[in-house]
């Protein structure tokens, strides 16, 4: 499709020209998945999912973490290759063995990591891994590269040292990488995440220009709002299959979000007394910022009640992780309260929130919530290794065992032996243990993130079912999850998170799915502000 | 494009043998490795081998000389343990051995009156602490700013060996020493007793309690399992409320206290004076040491005599007309051979059809 440049180096940046001619013109797509359908153990990734893209838009693939987007993308750059379905690059079939073919067919992946050389130059990056001459002509490279910029917009120095450019800069130089080596087919995976406001106005007029110039563009994103705002057409995928593609014009902010989440579910809920009166945990006005140095907490409030169960729902990243670890103390309040039993422990180093009786269950299982190269044993002391009762100076190996060995009798985890690392473990047996070790020091609040991702039906049920023990037991539950099924199921009020405050926080009884799916979108919920 | 190849794939959990074995195939590996070296040189690798073997652990004296040897190894590569356990790249056990002679030389040339049983544990305590605080130099920008340890240890080892050099060559010097770069000799207060009737001082035996008293800090006491789980994940430790600053002053000071040991017995032990060359890169073999050991301080006591012996017959086929530094070669491909190795704790080698697609 390509000719392979004789002299190797410059290879023509007007590629993306080329499709107008057939593509453009006669509405083939120029990119087509068809039933596209793959598998991991115990999982289905993608289930019959088709979308396809015409030269000229600019196309969202919208969902959830864990909806599937990510392989489907994987599968079509070649990283992947799907068990059932077909891939039409301009209504030819073709079958992509290795990442190679799939960028000789044109298609280019920005990653969310960028996969950039930092100490070598923008030209030297974009070279990087193309076909040379023995001899570079670096100065060829740069025009070339400047070229690109012109025509796109893409204005970056083709001297400049990686480290020297910032996020953005970096970005287009990603960009620039991919139309270099003549991709038409442009993927991004979460180009915002990273991004300023101004930024992603940039960004998009950048690929709107593409787009305008007969190339496909594909973004992958979870905000609902950029994808009104820039998107022509939006496929959602929920649980690995495509929901619906829909025009931009045909839709609204609103249905987008219930896509998301689904609609049919059941609303069995499991039996209960009524939640206590008396409030464990109270959270007021606080603020707080993520990894990137911006706002992620923006005024939370919220009082939990003895012997209640709250659902944090929301899209993922619109702060629920960051609660969760200002609450355990991982992460620095700028401004607000907690309030533990009428203490105040904002900002207190973990160590004394754990000991005041705060149990975390964190997203990240392995690697935060157990050391996968510690044994069980090891593991199981993460947390109570400074008691009286495992030791003083030496720890007492036995008891430690003993422990160990009652949990994991107790909740049934399944593991070959209480000597082996931990990341032997299947995912629903590690949960187990986390959870067994979480509760055994009697907390008072738990504070769990997605306790059942990745989950099967099985283990999912002894999760839900442990926490509704703690819950009369008088422990009060904070659960973040990013699905409403369970929500329903479990929790005794919902808050919906958005933008890193609650839009509302409601008894699940009266709360109903649109009106959830409005406030997970960005509307003030209409049942009353948090407590 | 199906042609048969060579792969690796990931391995669960490593059998406990299989890293025994690599430790021993990569001194398999690096005599032969060493062997074509003499080759080319003309020499009978057999013959030079069992002449540096029969040097080393063929006779009383030799073996003497091993022992003694291995106990700055030993003590240096105690200390490097701890603080590789947790991560943390203290590659400047020299330096820190240097620091610990320099203040245990003080307390012995400019307290001469002090009685042996006050001398000695004051020399001992001296070099703890300028070990230790040594090796803070370097371990407070990592703990509060993030520098990386790496180099400013390393960096931190040519300080200390100048400083002792201008003390040797300057102030120090022995008025009586010739114009030799030395102080004057300690006096007998501030000498290591030797072992029996052995040429053995009594650092083997502060290495060997230091080695048990590591072995039950780091797996049976509180501190070892923080030190271990930090190692291990530094999220999961701070989620479990350890302090991981404080763990990084910590351990960072006990290494450099160890190698301020191996600095004080060998001024104490062997030399009787503060001097030029004090360690002909002890600090640096304890680094492979440490590793060859892995990490275990058992296994690192072995290895310790090991190595020393490896440097006592080093000296001895200088009488076969070969340079010393064979050894250093030596060392070095052990080193090499055994990090190349550690591929294999990790994955194992396939021959056969790489499962396309994923």
């Amino acid at each position: 499709m390509f000719f392979m440049v004789a002299e190797g180096l410059v290879r023509p940046a007007v590629s993306c020209i080329t499709c107008q001619g057939d593509a453009y013109m006669t509405q083939i797509p120029l990119v087509e998945m068809r039933g596209i359908t793959k598998r991991f153990p115990g999982v289905v990734a993608n289930d019959n999912v088709n979308i396809e893209a015409y030269a000229g838009e600019i196309y969202a693939l919208l969902g959830e973490n864990g909806a599937g987007k990510s392989t489907l993308m994987n599968i079509l750059t070649g990283l992947y290759r799907p068990d059932e379905g077909e891939i039409y690059i301009r209504g030819e079939k073709r079958v992509f063995s290795s990442p190679k073919d799939a960028i000789d067919a044109g298609i280019g992946m920005v990653h969310q990591h960028f996969k950039l050389v930092y100490p070598f130059t923008v030209a030297e990056n974009v070279i990087l891994g193309q076909p040379t001459s023995t001899f570079l002509d670096m100065e060829k490279v740069e025009q070339a590269i400047e070229e690109i910029s012109q025509k796109y917009g893409l204005w970056v120095e083709p001297k400049a040292k990686i480290w020297q450019l910032g996020v953005g800069e970096q970005q287009r130089v990603e960009i620039i990488k991919m139309l270099y080596r003549g991709a038409n087919i442009l993927i991004l995976d979460e180009p915002t995440a990273v991004l300023t406001p101004q930024e992603v106005r940039d960004l998009f007029a950048t690929l709107r220009q593409m787009a305008d110039q007969g190339c496909a563009v594909i973004f992958i994103t979870h905000k609902l709002h950029e994808v009104m705002a820039f998107a022509d057409k939006i496929t959602v995928l929920r649980g690995g299959k495509s929901v619906a593609s829909l025009k931009k014009e045909d839709t609204t902010q609103e249905e987008l979000a219930r896509l998301m989440v689904g609609r049919e579910f059941s609303r069995k809920r499991i039996p209960r007394k009524p939640a206590g009166d008396e409030t464990i945990l109270k959270i007021e006005n606080l603020h707080a910022l993520n990894d990137k140095g911006r706002k992620a907490l923006d005024g939370v409030n919220l009082e939990l009640k003895k012997g209640e169960i709250v659902g944090i729902a929301g899209v993922a990243g619109n702060g629920q992780r960051e609660l969760a670890e200002v609450i355990t103390g991982l992460r620095p309040a700028t401004e607000g309260k907690v309030w533990l039993d009428g203490r105040d422990i904002t900002n207190r180093p973990p160590r004394q929130i754990i000991d005041a009786g705060i149990s975390h269950v964190p997203e990240d299982r392995l690697g935060m919530g157990l050391i996968p190269n510690l044994n069980s044993i090891d593991n199981v002391a993460l947390k109570c290794y400074r008691s009286q009762e495992v030791g003083k100076l030496l720890l007492d190996t036995a008891c430690l065992k003993e422990r160990a060995a009652k949990m994991v009798a107790d909740f049934n985890v399944k593991q070959a032996s209480l000597y082996m690392p931990v990341k032997m473990m299947s995912g629903g047996n590690l949960q187990k243990l986390l959870l067994a070790r979480e509760i055994s020091n009697n907390p008072r609040v738990i504070v769990a993130v997605y306790p059942v991702r990745g989950l099967d039906i099985g283990a999912t049920e002894a999760v839900h079912e442990l926490l509704m023990q703690e819950r009369e037991k008088g422990t009060g539950v904070l659960m973040v999850s990013e699905d409403l099924e369970e929500i329903f199921k479990v929790a005794d009020r919902v808050a919906v998170m958005y933008g890193g405050k609650f839009m509302g926080v409601l008894p699940v009884e009266e709360a109903e799915v649109e009106q959830i799916g409005l406030m997970m979108a960005g509307s003030p919920g209409v049942g009353g502000v948090a407590s | 494009m199906n042609n048969k190849i060579l792969f690796l794939e990931k391995r669960g959990a490593a059998p406990a043998y299989l890293s025994f074995l690599i430790a021993l195939l990569s001194v398999v590996f690096a005599l032969l490795f060493g062997a074509v070296f003499l080759i080319l040189t003309g020499h009978n690798p057999v013959d030079v081998y069992s002449l540096m073997f029969g040097g080393a652990f063929g006779s009383a004296y030799g073996l003497s000389e091993t022992a003694t040897k291995a106990i700055p190894l030993m003590l240096a590569g105690l200390g490097g343990s701890i603080a590789f356990k947790m991560l943390l790249w203290n590659i400047g056990a020299e330096g820190q051995l240097y620091m610990g002679a320099f203040a245990a030389s003080y307390v012995a040339l400019f307290h001469p009156e002090l009685p042996i049983y006050i001398m000695l544990p004051a020399m001992f305590l001296a070099a703890v602490v300028a070990g230790g605080v040594w090796a803070l130099v370097s371990a407070v920008p990592r703990a509060y700013l993030g520098v990386n340890e790496t180099i400013t240890s390393l960096l931190l080892n040519y300080v200390a060996i100048l400083w002792v050099d201008y003390l040797v060559y300057g102030p120090w010097k022995d008025p009586k020493g010739f114009n030799f770069p030395l102080t004057a000799p300690f006096v007998e207060a501030a000498q290591l007793p030797y072992i029996g009737s052995t040429r053995i001082h009594y650092g083997l035996v502060i290495g060997l309690v230091g080695a048990v008293l590591l072995y039950f800090v780091l797996n049976r006491s509180r501190w070892g399992y923080e030190i271990r789980v930090i190692g291990e994940s530094q999220k999961a430790a701070q989620y479990g409320g350890m302090n991981i600053r404080r763990n990084i002053l910590l351990v960072m000071f006990l290494s450099g206290a160890f190698a301020g040991i191996a600095g004080v017995s060998e001024v104490a032990g062997i030399t009787h004076r503060l001097q030029h060359g004090l360690s002909p890169g002890y600090g640096y073999t304890a680094i492979i040491i440490a590793w060859l050991g892995k990490l275990h301080p058992a296994a690192v006591v072995i290895v310790s005599f090991l190595f020393g012996g490896l440097l006592v017959g080093g000296y001895t086929i200088q009488t076969a007309g070969l340079p010393a530094a064979t050894v250093s070669m030596l060392q070095g491909a052990v080193l090499f051979f055994l990090l190349g190795g550690e591929l294999l704790n990790r994955y194992r080698i396939r021959l056969g059809f790489r499962k396309g697609g994923n």
